[in-house]
């Protein structure tokens, strides 16, 4: 059964339909990504399965649940959570408390505290930065710090939404495989990214999004492969 | 009058007006919104207290029964408006719920206008005395206000700093969006805004009653609307310059009212204060660019 099934999804900004009918589903342990160019509905579709934008028309079902009409805080209840567009990072607060707001849902404490030292683990960077206000971070780490605060409530569903965008190649590496750390750990991702040939190397399965609608879907192999992938996304 | 005691006296003029202005400011760095009802919630207070401060003789007992019932009644009127007035406005233009801010203000003047009247009513708080220090002679309302002004003061930034709600409020403040992300109810959290906001004024009504005595339904507007000066004097979004707007404009309209010939003016001058601060540096003493969303 799917961890996460979008059917006939319809969003509207205004009079502007976004998102004509986009149906697509990710199954348990997988990596889904969805490629497409700028305003394609990437972000659209990321905000509106987790509810921080209404849909008008279609379901969005997940783990069993309809959570269509839930309101973004439920849903993340659930056990579904987001590294933002622009990871979106507290930016007046140290980076201790945006790992704590990661972990938000959560009242154990003793728990809380094991995971902080996990994510240290993960990011040893973070570590040695634990008190520093996140706003002065590079944009790397805080990159790491948006990773790590969604880790914090140890979703079933990870989405992560051009996590690569504005790195430096050799981050963009380091996201990557940390994303594929998280798979590991038992952790199913949603990804979205304008990297398509990173994106679609570490990906199960793969959508691709154009003008607000799913015009191509398979394996990460076959969408690699395909001619119109590579004229339109991995440059020829 | 010497420095000692205008010091004090200005300070706890300031104290009062900074807990007003905490309310105006936390709402605004949470929600958004400029609740211009918030100086009428002090009249609610105020008025609870005359109807309260009778149930004993032992002034003690007067004065804690009358605050405690000033709070219940200011936080459930503060969370009563924001759930009929504001919250069915969530995403509407900033100017609808600016309107709306004002009509609540009205609305609860005019509430309290036909249930007890226009004239003012004169209250008698037990009488605290005075002490002597360094020299002076300081009422002791003025002492408490003072100190226990400071103390809620303290308690709220220590609130906001280090529990997990407290937290939950920045986030909201800073970025309403990611704050859901991290699975944060952001009404509930505005809720509580609301309710922290008015129990800080049901001590500003006290503490307003100490200085003078009697309650009409006009009451709030005027320290409301300083407070509202002091919060954006200070920077409004910023606990700390709440704090500090208060702090000051106590201090200088006590410095207007005891220099001679300065006393009629002293409304001109904190206003024009307001009126330098946003020419000067709009974002406030201690207010902070916000970053441009795109």
């Amino acid at each position: 059964m799917a961890l996460l099934e979008v059917k006939d999804l319809e969003v509207y900004y205004g009079v502007i339909r976004a998102l004509k009918g986009i149906s697509f589903e990710v199954s348990k342990g997988e990596i889904v990504t969805l490629i497409g160019a700028n305003g394609a509905g990437k972000t659209t579709i990321m905000q509106s399965v987790i509810g921080l934008i209404p849909a008008r028309a279609g379901t969005v079902i997940y783990n069993g649940t309809d959570i269509t009409r839930l309101p973004c805080h439920k849903v993340v209840g659930l056990g579904m959570t987001q590294v933002p567009e622009g990871r979106r990072v507290f930016q007046e607060l140290s980076v201790h408390d945006n790992l704590l707001m990661g972990a938000y849902s959560s009242k154990d404490k003793k728990q809380i505290k094991k995971d902080v030292e996990r994510i240290c683990q993960w990011f040893p960077r973070l570590g040695e930065r634990l008190t520093q206000i996140a706003g002065t971070l590079s944009g790397g780490e805080q990159q790491m710090l948006a990773m790590g605060r969604a880790m914090m409530s140890h979703p079933d569903l990870l989405m992560l939404d051009e996590p690569s965008m504005g790195l430096s190649p050799l981050l963009v590496d380091e996201v990557f495989e940390i994303i594929q750390e998280f798979r590991k750990d038992g952790t199913t991702i949603l990804l979205v990214e304008q990297n398509a040939g990173k994106s679609l190397a570490i990906s199960d399965r793969a959508y691709v999004l154009e003008n607000g609608r799913i015009v191509l879907s398979g394996t990460g192999k076959e969408l690699m492969e395909s001619e119109e992938v590579k004229k339109a996304y991995l440059g020829g | 009058m010497n420095i000692v005691s205008g010091l004090i006296n200005g300070l706890s003029l300031g104290a009062i007006y900074a807990l007003i202005a905490l309310g105006y400011t936390m709402v605004y760095g949470i929600a958004r919104m400029l609740n211009f009802a918030h100086g009428d919630i002090i009249m609610v207070g105020a008025y609870a207290i005359y109807f309260a401060v009778g149930i004993s003789d032992n002034p003690v007992v007067s004065i804690l029964g009358s605050i405690v019932f000033a709070i219940l009644i200011c936080t459930l009127m503060g969370v009563i408006t924001e759930g009929l007035a504001y919250r069915p406005l969530r995403g509407a233009s900033p100017l609808a719920v600016l309107i709306t801010a004002i009509g609540v203000s009205y609305f609860l003047q005019g509430i309290a206008q036909m249930a007890f009247g226009a004239k003012a009513l004169p209250i008698t708080l037990p009488n605290l005395g005075t002490i002597r220090l360094f020299g002076t002679s300081i009422s002791v309302g003025t002492i408490i206000t003072l100190i226990l002004g400071l103390i809620l003061m303290l308690a709220l930034t220590l609130f906001v700093k280090y529990t997990r709600t407290g937290r939950a409020m920045l986030a909201v403040s800073e970025d309403n969006g990611a704050a859901q992300l991290m699975g944060v109810n952001v009404n509930r959290i505005i809720m509580l805004t609301f309710a922290i906001g008015s129990a800080l004024a049901a001590f500003a009504s006290l503490f307003y009653l100490f200085s003078i005595p009697s309650v009409d339904p006009k009451l709030g507007s005027m320290p409301g609307i300083k407070a509202f000066a002091a919060a954006v004097i200070g920077g409004i979004g910023s606990i700390p310059g709440a704090v500090i707007g208060g702090l000051l404009l106590g201090l200088i309209e006590n410095v207007c009212k005891t220099v001679p010939g300065l006393s009629q003016y002293t409304l001109a001058i904190e206003f024009g204060i307001l009126i330098l601060m946003l020419l000067i540096r709009p974002i406030g003493i201690l207010g902070k660019k916000r970053r441009v969303k795109v």
